[in-house]
């Protein structure tokens, strides 16, 4: 049997859970969300990724209804959600403080939206139980939120949100409050999570590492715009904007003057006295038109010796290393004064090693390894 | 050293303001009634030993044989339970609003709030008797309105003592509320009703529980003072309104009977003991929570 990749996006006959149509939110003079059109797909882990103040909190409180839309519409599998209150709508949240309930026990907890349901008591007994396994503090039922860590109330916020089974599961920065080594350790959680109630998940972040590690899809946001949406890798490795190359990860951008020089292939012009730099591009550009160069900092490779063949080809000077364990990154100075940064696996042991301060390195690297960008 | 003198200091403020004035009303009680200045005897000037021997509980016995000692007691009790719950009618929605409003405009909220003790608490109950009374504003204001033709008679009912307690003590019911609505992390409503609330239950399952410190402690603070009030029920409240500060008052200075003045006041003492106890057991309480 052949594994199906999961791209409900790719199919036109797909229906999306959750449809924004040219929703604009206006707080006052300010505008948070502008005209914006998204879809999001059943059983997607949907992250909206932008620095703060980008308006990714404002829509997903549209989604949970406590903001109205200004104009334009929400629709929540194919109905208009505008006029349902937050009580009504088959969508829960798991908010940033956790907002545990402090004058109940972790049960009662879990139990809150259950109970509201009118639902018997051995179905609640049976659901808050399943909700406490879920996410693995059944001995911590009857203790009260102050009782337990950080960790654990992420987990019961997590169970509460869950325990009505909502169609769409909105998390507001879910692990912000949580130390790196959890986070990590909880992002995979959540993933499992996900996979096994087969919720829709929207996660609010900032940071884009989660929203890589999580998401099948990422909507990277700027001023209440969408900028681009796309899986983790392809906004990784194909950045449609300077923006979106620049926020997530580390990049080098070099601006230059594009002249075509065959198919799909263009020579850059980006300093007086540097032999110009060849990149390939399916977007088009016209000669003399003005384009950048987004190129990530391991894709290019650092040298002691001439490199033999390379394509693109520079020699500098070491400014500055940053040794990560793992990785260490280099700042190498071009002649002209641009610092371009390169990256190297660190394979080896730290005493074979040969490139150190201020040595001439060589720094290389193909004509696909960069993206074109207009803008 | 240092911290035996440091803890000392307040048993020492404790033993002059609050035990000896005590004792001294406790013998007094326990004196009898005398044509004389002090009008009481025995004194110290007729010695220690007489002293002692001359002490009776006659005044307590007393107190029980004329009911009007336990009905006004009781009318006071029940005077006092009934303003502290108008009283929390009225501060409780003032607090939400104050916690809930912009925070520009809490400052000067607060400070509404705080304004009327800035006036002497005297001056504001003759204010009352201005606005209550059968000529006084309010009646001139609902006569002019066509509300009424006959003027209501406020003045001089218990009525008028409902209103001059709720309007006293409405600050030390708001205040402490107003702190606990204030910790309130808003997006504990908002979790409410996104697990299913109308705002109506999310108020009574999610605020009122939160809040019920405030609650406590505002209700003790309007309770306590309004038990033993006098000022308000003898300006207000007539000669109908029969409340046990009163009673004192004018046993200690119509009737120049001291002892069994002194008798009332120990019981007043011992009644108000109670709700005191619990009042400190809930603030402890709430400061073991905090932590």
């Amino acid at each position: 049997m052949s594994q199906t990749v999961f791209a409900p996006w790719d199919d036109p006959n797909e229906k999306p859970l959750i449809r924004f149509q040219n929703v604009t939110k206006r707080f006052g003079d300010f505008v948070a969300i502008d005209d914006l059109t998204l879809d999001i797909f059943a059983q997607e882990f949907f992250a909206l990724l932008g620095p703060s103040g980008c308006g990714k909190t404002t829509m997903m409180r549209m989604l949970a209804g406590f903001e109205t839309v200004t104009e334009g519409r929400i629709e929540l599998a194919g109905k208009d959600i505008g006029p349902v209150p937050p009580n009504e709508r088959a969508v829960n949240m798991m908010f940033q403080s956790y907002a545990l309930f402090p004058h109940l026990s972790v049960w009662e907890n879990i139990a809150f939206g259950l109970k509201r349901d009118r639902k018997s008591k051995a179905e609640i007994d049976a659901r808050v139980d399943e909700m406490l396994k879920l996410v693995r503090l059944e001995k911590f039922a009857r203790r009260k939120p102050h009782q337990i860590s950080g960790g654990q109330r992420q987990r019961v916020a997590l169970a509460r949100s869950l325990a009505k089974a909502p169609k769409l599961l909105l998390l507001d920065e879910p692990l912000g409050a949580l130390d790196k080594k959890l986070r990590q350790d909880t992002q995979f959680e959540l993933m499992d999570i996900q996979e096994t109630t087969g919720t829709t998940f929207v996660i609010v972040t900032h940071d884009q590492e989660e929203a890589m590690t999580v998401a099948s899809r990422v909507a990277v946001m700027d001023e209440g715009r969408i900028i681009q949406v796309a899986t983790p890798a392809a906004i990784y490795e194909y950045p449609n904007s300077v923006y979106v190359a620049d926020f997530i990860g580390d990049v080098n951008i070099i601006q230059g003057i594009a002249t075509p020089s065959g198919d799909e292939s263009y020579a850059l012009n980006w300093a007086e006295g540097q032999p110009p730099i060849t990149a390939t591009s399916q977007t088009k550009f016209a000669e003399g038109q003005k384009a950048h160069l987004a190129i990530r900092p391991e894709k290019i490779s650092i040298s002691s010796e001439k490199p033999e063949g390379a394509v693109n080809l520079l020699q500098g000077k070491v400014l500055d290393i940053a040794y990560l364990g793992n990785l260490s990154t280099y700042h190498v100075a071009l002649p002209g004064g641009q610092v371009i940064k390169a990256q190297t696996a660190n394979t080896r042991r730290i005493a074979r090693r040969n490139i150190t301060w201020e040595d001439p390195v060589w720094i290389s690297w193909t004509a696909t390894a960069g993206v074109m960008l207009e803008q | 050293m240092r911290r035996a003198a440091l803890i000392l200091v307040p048993y020492v403020w404790l033993l002059v303001l609050f035990l000896a004035p005590f004792l001294i009303v406790l013998k007094i009680s326990l004196s009898d009634a005398a044509l004389a200045i002090p009008p009481y005897a025995p004194t110290l000037k007729d010695g220690i030993a007489a002293l002692i021997r001359e002490l009776d509980f006659e005044n307590f016995v007393f107190l029980t044989e004329d009911d009007l000692y336990w009905k006004a007691y009781l009318s006071s009790l029940r005077i006092a339970l009934i303003s502290t719950v108008l009283t929390l009618m009225v501060g409780y929605p003032i607090a939400y609003g104050m916690a809930k409003a912009p925070d520009e405009w809490r400052a000067t909220l607060m400070m509404l709030v705080i304004l009327p003790f800035w006036t002497s608490f005297l001056i504001r109950v003759y204010a009352w008797m201005g606005i209550l009374s059968n000529e006084g504003l309010l009646n001139q204001l609902l006569t002019w309105l066509g509300l009424i033709s006959e003027p209501l008679i406020i003045l001089n009912t218990t009525t008028a003592v409902y209103i001059g307690i709720v309007y006293t003590y409405l600050p030390f019911m708001i205040l402490p509320i107003y702190a606990a609505l204030d910790r309130l992390d808003a997006s504990l409503d908002e979790a409410a009703q996104d697990l299913g609330c109308t705002r109506t239950q999310a108020f009574w399952l999610v605020t009122i529980p939160l809040s019920r410190n405030g609650i406590v402690a505002g209700s003790f603070l309007v309770f306590i003072p309004a038990l033993g009030e006098f000022v308000i029920p003898s300006l207000l409240g007539g000669s109908g309104t029969l409340m046990i500060g009163k009673v004192l008052w004018e046993e200690f200075f119509n009737n120049r009977d001291w002892p069994v003045a002194s008798a009332v006041a120990v019981i007043l003492l011992l009644i108000l003991v109670v709700p005191i106890v619990l009042f400190q057991r809930n603030q402890q309480k709430q400061q073991e929570a905090e932590q």
